[in-house]
């Protein structure tokens, strides 16, 4: 019952492309779920809910730049552009209609699908470094555009207030309930992500990430496909947004300059290109790297540094170093990433302790 | 017309040029690499801030003089590149395209850390003794360190084409740049041509350090202007260049004429009535958008070769 497989048995397709392969991943996933919907709320401190919080908007958005990235072998550098369309949308109808969480998620989602399709339409002709560059382009157009556009932006500063969401009259205020509201987004996007991945839709991004001629001449419409990758992943940079904007309370573009679509895409490197559990990972890792760097050196730091200003200057310095070098380290060293890691280590217990 | 605005218009234009000159100056370091290496260097603009930063910290705290500052700096970055490309890009050749990309995306982070952590993250001045009183021609004011800039990039264009079109090394490293393994075939040692061509990215980034850091003063936004780059060897074509001096001279005037005339024009009545945007601008992304609309018509950019895939 709570044993693992001993090699590989699988005799059909169904069974190859299952949920849950074996009777203890619904073990693992119940277990979860009670650890992360009941054990956390009520054990974790508020501070630390605040991190769990930011590792959960960031896993919807390395779920979404992996299903264009690691699935589809296209690139986005301007996904961050994406979740300030997301945020925006959302900050206006919450604001000017006053309309609901469970309406405004979506449409912000939607609309970033739209504005996707738009800045995706070069893939059509163009690839590799191309169409990088152009979406390193959306990025200063769309930021631009939001920014200089009174009637999106709100004006001055560009940052919009944005009620609380409410559930059935409770209005989410505190880390705790935002906590629920965001855990319960993200385990959608996971389902979501794990049956695209398994889908007709997945199998033919795969098969245009192998090889994208090849996926045309085997009847895959590959235009199609290539906008639906980038309808999907910016729904889900969309959705990204307007989370982040009803937990801080405020739409800001600031908050999503081009450093945050770089950081997505460290995620799904770090975590490991085109698997799901790689972007939990990822998003996870990058999320806490600065926090774990700032709680070093405020504990260990004053011992060796004396002066309190230059601990700081190096703490947002190291900060880079260590997610400059950890991205080359991981692309060198171990390109599948920590997805990679963690299947060696559940290989190497597969039969322990009889190895051999 | 009155002639004023004739003469305005040119000293815009003119400037834009120059100006498009310098960046195309930090685009030839992308381009050498790219051409010769089909790696996707999006660490030039760092390159550039570090040569920078590095020249002006020794001449500001440690009263190295320029010239042995520069010397300096070309060494380094010469002994950098090179580590760079065999311990970071070697391991990587024949990977995906993202890849590559992130890798020296990381690069970029990482030189941002490093560097204003060793010499501090102060804004310095750094004085190359180019008087700053505008040179006037006719009624044209003209900045003599855009100038200077144009005048060496246009120099280095010179004998950049010179030495591939003359010179042995050269002719090799066109080769390499062609195919590798047809090259690795006619008896040429691909690596050391590798190593040529990160060391030559490295002079032209300490170049583009000294000119563009006396004339915006060097810390970390330094590196900003290798944002710059991607426009301009998007426009010109990935591997050339020439195109490389085209591109760069049209995002400059470009960028020129926005900050000059589309910006001031956004603030009419007439504009805000179609249009209703607040502020300026215009120049941080005219560039970006031409591209993208030239990448429609042109997909591999005025001077690029276009690649005919097989499966």
């Amino acid at each position: 019952m709570f044993h693992r497989e001993s090699g590989y048995y699988k005799t059909s397709y169904a069974s190859d492309s299952a949920l849950y392969p074996l009777p203890i991943a619904r073990f693992a996933v119940a277990g979860f779920a009670i650890l992360f919907f009941v054990v956390a709320p009520l054990l974790v401190s508020s501070y630390y809910l605040t991190i769990l919080n930011l590792v959960g908007i960031a896993i919807v958005g390395a779920l979404g730049l992996n299903i264009l990235v690691g699935l589809t072998g296209q690139i986005s550098i301007g996904h961050a552009a994406f979740m300030s369309v997301g945020a925006y949308t959302a900050a206006n109808l919450a604001t000017r209609f006053d309309l609901p969480f469970w309406i405004t998620l979506p449409a912000g989602g939607l609309m970033a699908a739209a504005i996707g399709i738009i800045v995706g339409f070069p893939s059509v002709r163009i690839k590799g470094l191309y169409l990088a560059i152009s979406t390193l382009a959306a990025q200063f157009i769309i930021d631009w555009f939001i920014v200089h556009t009174p009637a999106i932006s709100g004006g001055f500063q560009a940052s919009i207030q944005v009620p609380r969401p409410s559930v059935f009259g409770i209005i989410l205020d505190t880390q705790r309930e935002l906590y629920l509201f965001i855990l319960v987004t993200v385990v959608i996007a996971i389902i979501i992500a794990l049956n695209i991945a398994r889908s007709r839709v997945g199998r033919a991004f795969i098969a245009i990430r192998d090889q994208d001629i090849a996926a045309e001449i085997l009847g895959i419409d590959v235009r199609r496909y290539k906008l639906m990758a980038f309808a999907i992943s910016s729904f889900y940079a969309g959705v990204t947004g307007v989370l982040y904007t009803y937990y801080s309370g405020v739409a800001n573009n600031e908050f999503f300059p081009l450093v945050v679509s770089i950081d997505y895409l460290a995620m799904v490197i770090i975590g490991g290109m085109g698997s799901v559990l790689g972007a939990i990972f990822g998003a996870t890792f990058v999320t806490l790297l600065p926090i774990a760097i700032d709680l070093f050196m405020t504990s260990v730091g004053p011992y060796l540094i004396e002066d309190t200003g230059a601990l700081s200057g190096i703490k947002s310095h190291m900060r880079l170093i260590l997610f400059g070098g950890l991205i080359m380290f991981f692309l060198v060293v171990e390109p599948e990433g920590l997805n990679r890691l963690w299947l060696n280590i559940r290989s190497y217990f597969r039969v322990w302790p009889f190895s051999y | 017309m009155d002639m004023f605005a004739v003469w305005y218009f040119v000293e815009t234009t003119v400037n834009g040029a120059l100006i498009g000159l310098m960046y195309a100056l930090i685009a030839l370091g992308f381009v050498l690499i790219y051409k010769s290496t089909d790696a996707i260097n999006f660490a030039q603009g760092q390159f550039v801030m570090i040569s920078g930063v590095m020249v002006a910290a020794l001449a500001a705290d440690y009263g190295v003089p320029i010239v042995l500052g520069v010397i300096i700096a070309l060494v380094f970055m010469i002994l950098f590149n090179v580590m760079l490309e065999r311990i970071v890009l070697r391991p990587m050749i024949g990977r995906p395209v993202v890849a590559i990309i992130m890798a020296t995306i990381g690069l970029a982070a990482f030189l941002e850390g490093l560097f204003p952590m060793i010499f501090g993250a102060t804004t310095r001045a750094l004085d190359l003794g180019i008087p700053n009183d505008p040179i006037i021609v006719g009624q044209v004011y003209l900045t003599p360190i855009n100038l200077v800039g144009g005048a060496v990039a246009l120099t280095f264009f010179g004998a950049f084409s010179i030495f591939f079109m003359k010179s042995r090394k050269g002719v090799a490293l066109r080769a390499v740049a062609d195919n590798h393994q047809v090259s690795m075939a006619m008896g040429i040692n691909v690596e050391r041509y590798f190593v040529l061509a990160w060391s030559m990215a490295g002079v032209v980034a300490v170049l583009g350090g000294l000119l563009w850091g006396s004339a915006i003063g060097v810390d970390n936004t330094l590196a900003v202007v290798g944002l710059k780059v991607f426009p301009v060897v998007i426009l010109g074509g990935l591997e050339s260049i020439v195109g490389c001096i085209v591109g760069g001279i049209i995002v400059g005037v470009i960028e020129a004429w926005g900050g000059t005339y589309i910006d001031p024009a956004m603030t009419q009545p007439w504009f805000r009535d179609f249009f209703p945007f607040e502020g300026g601008g215009t120049k941080d992304f005219l560039p970006y958008l031409l591209m993208i609309v030239v990448l429609f018509f042109k997909p591999y950019g005025l001077f690029g070769k276009v690649i005919i895939e097989r499966v």
